[in-house]
């Protein structure tokens, strides 16, 4: 039991989601890789995302033409909030789409 | 007092009136002067495919125009462009309040790099832009 804990305490991150609910995941390696991501923005010290930039907001439409979530993008609160402004304005100006299909 | 308020218009224009582009263009920019607004850019951002039809159209004429003014002027711009069918879209933005909170951070910026000079390392700036953000958040 014992044992079993400390490792658990060694997986890091990872230790949230354990092989109590999926019990075909096993242990150690958990679901995936957590890579820990970093707003891009934040890097570049972008104040201000501009919605005629389609170059850069294209970035952030996978094929369908949703808007990638923070959770993949990795972009932070305050990013991801200019980044989705600017996508909706520039699909109001037919620069980026609504949906693709 | 009255402070300015800078506005950014897009309009896309039908691409079979091509020839017009630049009359529109004086014309509106006239509507803005006479409102007492000033037209502080004017650029034609060229023809483009549209993301999805708009009126049967596939593109369209973009043009930019930066406006400074009270407000009037853009009430009476789009009213003019509402009217207008060789005008298929316009939006306007207001960006004086998105420009002056940017400059804002990015005095922060600069104040903070001068107070804390470099101790060297990646890490560090990296570190020091995060909580930089943080403070931003407020």
């Amino acid at each position: 039991m014992s044992t079993n804990y400390e490792d658990r305490q060694r997986g890091g991150y990872d230790s949230d989601d354990d092989g109590d609910r999926r019990p075909m995941g096993g242990r150690g390696g958990g679901r995936r890789m957590h890579r820990r991501r970093v707003c891009r923005f934040c890097i570049d010290k972008v104040d201000l995302i501009d919605f005629k930039d389609v170059r850069l907001l294209q970035n952030y439409l996978p094929e369908r033409g949703k808007i990638l979530p923070r959770r993949i993008s990795g972009s932070c609160a305050t990013h991801q909030r200019m980044l989705a402004e600017a996508i909706k304005r520039a699909r109001n100006i037919a620069l980026l789409p609504y949906t693709t299909d | 007092m009255e402070t300015k308020r800078q506005y950014e218009v897009v309009f896309i224009v039908d691409p079979t009136a091509d020839d017009e582009v630049s009359k529109l263009t004086e014309n509106f920019t006239q509507i803005v002067t006479d409102q007492g607004g000033v037209v502080t850019k004017a650029e034609t951002m060229g023809k483009r495919q549209l993301a999805y039809e708009i009126l049967h159209h596939k593109d369209g004429t973009f043009v930019l125009l930066e406006i400074e003014g009270s407000g009037r002027e853009i009430a009476e711009l789009e009213r003019r462009m509402r009217v207008n069918d060789r005008i298929l879209r316009y939006i306007t933005v207001r960006v004086d309040e998105d420009r002056r909170r940017a400059e804002k951070l990015k005095n922060r910026r600069a104040r903070k790099a001068a107070k804390r000079p470099s101790q060297g390392g990646g890490g560090h700036s990296r570190r020091g832009a995060a909580m930089e953000f943080a403070d931003a958040g407020e």
